[in-house]
């Protein structure tokens, strides 16, 4: 099926969203934040695909010889900088909130209601 | 909402999410079958025009290199935000400024075997970062890549149990410092564009012999100021995670 | 003069590195004068920007990667009116935070001054930039200054949650506003806007509609517009006062723009053929937000839970004014935004006034405590004015503008809700205003009780009896410059002008691709009675202090049946808002899931 690899990015997204819809631990939301993340990257890079391409990397190649698209790789290296320091920030502030609140479970927290 | 409520909603909507997206998706150009221009244009002028090999490489310094001064700022303003939510509190004891301390609160002691091998590799780690960074015109890498693979090699020392010399390496003034070389180099040479007469971020330096290592003008230098920059912001997030461990555990003994 | 272009995003990021560097080294006065320096020159740059691209957008190409072939290989900053004369409101309330936070506010060596430095260029970057991806990378810049703003008050739990509930709400927006660009990327080949909208031109299908879904709902996520708008109270009620100004001032309003620009630049082809569609949704959705953030900003205690609804309920009627889909709409959302975000700002200084002298922003502590403070109760109050949208406040010209707008778009029926939204939220201001500096009514009611759990750490120090100039005057001015706004000749005519400008998308794309100028889009002159609006205004003014008066009255009876309805009505939409992340993901999958539905059914099964 031509359309796997985006059929397996929006999968991607929505697991990564699933877990943070069921999840009782905000270090584990950091982490499926990544996953939905990583649903980016594949559609990314399934966009940038040439069949039988090579990367592109032109030293010592012959110019002429189809090779995938760089843009999207360019993007994906920016992307990947955004969420390692999304995560980053992440982590910090459960880290912060253990110690402000005593747990990093959102059940448990229920000063912001109403 | 309670727990089954919520599933319920977010399952009906990620069933909708999912059929939306297949639809999108048949639309598109299937997949290996890639059409647009802007990437075969890239390819097809990038060696000869900029002298550079790895067009990834050149598309995030050259050719939009703006979104990469961008991504820079958004590590360094990240690392700055780290340190300030993980910032002393008016709670925490003051005193864990003194190396003693630090070593109180230490993991049991590692073994031999892990020493020898951390630090021996951090040495070639440090080089293989370097050598990542400077040729990041020519092959696959740059100065993002090198520069995280720079930011492990303290983690090395700190694995191999030396507090003393993971402090002294990391302390806030050089890695800082060096993490504002790395922005504000950035900035001077997208100003060396300014001075030249020209637009910001222009490549304005000589291009050099491809596949030399001194290719590709400006990029060269943009890849070293980024390298630093992300080793310098690593290195600060993973002292400053550290550090609170260190912390807690002390808290735990008392 | 095009040197100037990228400097908005330079200075900032340059004076920001140095501070970063010298952390703990350079004294307290020379970071906050060196920031204040940098916020004076950058919103210098920014007007004169907003002046010289008054009849032309600068097309400003970085790398000197100029357009060729008709493609464009690098980045461009396009400057028109609207994006310059945005990025210099954002610099004027920048300045504000930073001149509120002088002297008192408890800044850690140089962080808090980088971090916001880190956020002016952010935000002035959006504002300016023309390449999709770039706005996507700006995006992200000002969402990692703003988390770590946010959670700033880093020993108080709420803060803390607050901000891992904007994080994550925020991060998911962001993720959906990629995978809108990757589509478009897939369709077009491009990134530039302009060349993505001539790419486009007309066509409509599956892959557009979902795109422009997936972008629109995450940029609304940073918009806060129901059912993604759980987030913004809670962050706005825990991150500190300059932060809130900011927050609530001019960051999410950027959302509203982002959408505006992307619709005009790149979406206005394809939907041209399916405006009742787009602007039917949009409609509803702005009067849900709208309601709601009216509904749930009466029944707070805390005042700055309070501000939050009133901004979430205040932005509400901006996606309307865009949603209009004209640019008569879009110049009534320019100078609302413009008038509404300096209303907020001087009432979170004031908030941020109360919470240094008192240690608290809970109405029913503060009960009469504010008596010996008049001016500030009188800038309280005439902010609440300006929420209210009471002449000659430049929120008055704003919502006078969009409800013309409506008219020409035969959708009078906004005119109620701009009259609902005003009346209750200005209500809530005269309410607290009565309460905390008159010490009228009871000491509790049976409406307000959102917020009570916050509890709060102090952020500023030294607080004394009296209240500090440098926080006085921000707001005082700011109340001034709203109603300056309303006042000075022209700014109608400007607003419209600008709006033609950014709605010429055809013009747009000429200007950044092939460097040519088409002929202006010039607005016709048209008469535009003021006595509806004027009508409209006064009554809802009048509204909002008979609804406050009735809340605090003493005589009026207490426990009467009328008000269980309207108690068990808030209740439940109280119930709503938990404070939980997960129902507030849950609520975002719907929201983006049933925007799509609707627009992909309404545009290919019913054609509209």
């Amino acid at each position: 099926m031509s359309i796997f690899p985006y059929l397996v990015a929006a999968w991607l997204f929505l697991v990564g969203l699933y877990g943070v819809i069921s999840s009782r631990n905000f270090v584990h939301i950091a982490m499926c934040l990544a996953v939905v993340q990583s649903s980016t990257y594949v559609l990314l890079l399934a966009i940038g695909y040439k069949t039988g391409g090579v990367p592109p990397i032109f030293a010592g190649a012959q110019v002429g010889t189809p090779a995938v698209d760089p843009i999207v790789q360019a993007l994906m290296l920016t992307d990947i900088v955004v969420e390692a320091t999304v995560v980053a920030l992440l982590l910090a502030l459960a880290v912060q909130i253990q110690k402000a609140a005593g747990t990093v479970n959102p059940d448990r927290l229920l000063e912001l209601q109403g | 909402m309670n727990r089954s409520r919520r599933h319920i909603l977010f399952f009906v909507s990620a069933a909708v999410f999912f059929g939306l997206m297949t639809w999108a998706m048949h639309d598109l150009p299937p997949v290996g079958h890639y059409r647009g221009p802007y990437g075969d244009a890239i390819n097809a002028t990038v060696v000869y025009e900029r002298h550079i090999t790895d067009a990834v490489t050149a598309v995030n310094f050259d050719y939009r290199g703006f979104d990469t001064l961008g991504e820079e700022s958004i590590l360094f303003l990240s690392v700055i935000g780290v340190g300030t939510l993980l910032r002393q509190q008016k709670r925490e004891r003051k005193s864990r400024e003194d190396t003693d301390e630090l070593e109180k609160g230490q993991a049991p002691e590692p073994s031999e075997a892990m020493k020898v091998i951390t630090l021996g590799l951090v040495g070639p780690l440090v080089v293989y970062g370097i050598y990542i960074i400077t040729h990041g015109q020519l092959t696959p890498g740059g100065g993002f890549q090198g520069g995280v693979v720079l930011a492990t090699a303290p983690l090395l020392v700190y694995l191999a149990g030396d507090l003393k010399t993971f402090k002294r390496i990391t302390t806030h003034t050089l890695v800082e410092i060096g993490e504002a070389i790395g922005i504000f180099g950035f900035l001077m040479i997208g100003f060396l564009g300014i001075i030249a007469g020209k637009e910001f971020l222009r490549n304005v330096l000589p291009l050099g012999q491809t596949g030399s290592i001194f290719s590709g003008g400006t990029v060269a230098l943009l890849d070293i100021a980024t390298g630093l920059a992300v080793a310098g912001g690593f290195i600060s997030a993973i002292y400053a995670f550290l550090e609170q461990t260190i912390e807690m555990r002390m808290e735990g003994e008392e | 003069m095009h040197t100037l272009v990228p400097l908005p995003v330079a200075i900032p990021l340059g004076v920001a590195a140095i501070l970063g560097a010298l952390n703990g080294h350079v004294p307290r006065r020379i970071a906050d004068a060196a920031c204040i320096l940098a916020t004076v020159a950058v919103g210098a740059i920014t007007l004169d920007l907003m002046v010289i691209s008054r009849h032309v957008p600068i097309v400003y190409w970085f790398g000197g990667w100029t357009v060729r072939a008709g493609m464009a290989i690098g980045i461009s900053f396009v400057i028109d009116p609207i994006g310059a004369g945005l990025a210099s409101f954002v610099c004027v309330l920048v300045l504000a935070a930073f001149i509120f936070s002088l002297h008192y506010f408890e800044s850690v060596g140089t962080m808090f001054h980088v971090l916001m430095l880190g956020f002016l260029a952010a935000m002035c970057g959006f504002c300016l930039t023309g390449d999709l991806f770039n706005m996507f990378v700006f995006f992200e810049l000002m969402s990692a200054a703003a988390f770590a703003l946010c959670g700033y008050k880093n020993e108080e739990p709420s803060a803390q949650q607050g901000a891992l509930n904007f994080a994550i709400t925020n991060t998911i927006g962001a993720f959906m506003v990629l995978i809108g660009i990757a589509l478009l990327y897939s369709r077009t080949g491009a990134l530039n806007m302009a060349q993505i909208g001539r790419a486009l031109s007309n066509q409509m299908d599956a892959t557009i509609i979902v795109a422009f879904v997936m972008i629109m709902c995450g940029f609304y996520v940073k918009a806060a517009a129901v059912p993604f708008h759980f987030w913004l109270a809670d962050a706005h009620a825990v991150a500190p006062t300059p932060v809130c100004i900011l927050f609530s001032g001019v960051m999410v309003e950027l959302g509203v723009y982002a959408v505006a620009r992307v619709y005009w630049a790149i979406m206005d082809g394809p939907f041209a053929a399916h405006r009742p569609a787009l602007s039917g949704l949009l409609l509803t959705v702005g009067a849900i937000t709208a309601v709601v953030g009216a509904i749930m900003c009466f029944g707070q205690r805390h005042i700055k839970r309070l501000l939050a609804f009133s901004t979430i309920s205040h932005v509400g009627l901006l996606i309307i004014a865009f949603a209009l889909l004209t640019p008569d709409g879009l110049a009534g959302g320019a100078i609302y935004t413009l008038g509404h975000g300096m209303v907020k700002a001087a009432l979170f200084i004031v908030s941020g006034i109360l919470l240094h002298r008192f240690g608290t922003v809970d109405e029913y502590h503060l009960h009469g405590r504010g008596r010996p403070h008049l001016g500030t109760a009188l800038v309280f109050f005439a902010a609440g004015l300006g929420l209210a949208g009471m002449p000659p406040f430049g929120t008055f010209l704003g919502e006078h503008t969009i409800e013309r707008a409506a008219e020409l778009a035969h959708q009078s029926w906004i005119d109620v809700i701009f009259f609902f939204a005003g009346a209750i939220t200005a209500a809530a201001v005269f309410r607290v205003t009565a309460r905390v500096f008159f010490g009228w009514g009871p000491k509790h009611d049976e409406f307000s009780g959102g917020g009570k759990h916050i509890s709060e750490q102090r952020e500023t120090k030294h607080s004394g009896q009296g209240i500090p100039a440098v926080m006085f005057v921000p707001a005082a001015v700011l109340v001034l410059l709203a109603l300056a706004i309303g006042i000075m000749p022209h700014v109608h005519q400007e607003a419209r002008v600008a709006a033609f400008t950014m709605a010429d998308h055809a013009g747009y794309q000429a200007r950044v691709l092939d460097g040519t100028k088409l002929p202006d889009a010039k607005p016709e002159v048209e008469y535009s009675p003021l006595a509806e609006s004027l009508a409209r205004s006064l009554g809802a003014t009048g509204a909002a202090l008979g609804i406050a008066f009735l809340t605090l009255a003493p005589w009026y009876p207490r426990k009467n049946k009328a008000y269980r309805p309207i108690r068990s009505a808030m209740q439940v939409l109280r119930n709503f808002h938990t404070g939980h992340v997960g129902d507030y993901v849950a609520f975002l999958t719907f929201g983006v899931a049933a925007f799509g539905v609707v627009l992909g059914l309404l545009i290919k099964r019913f054609g509209f």
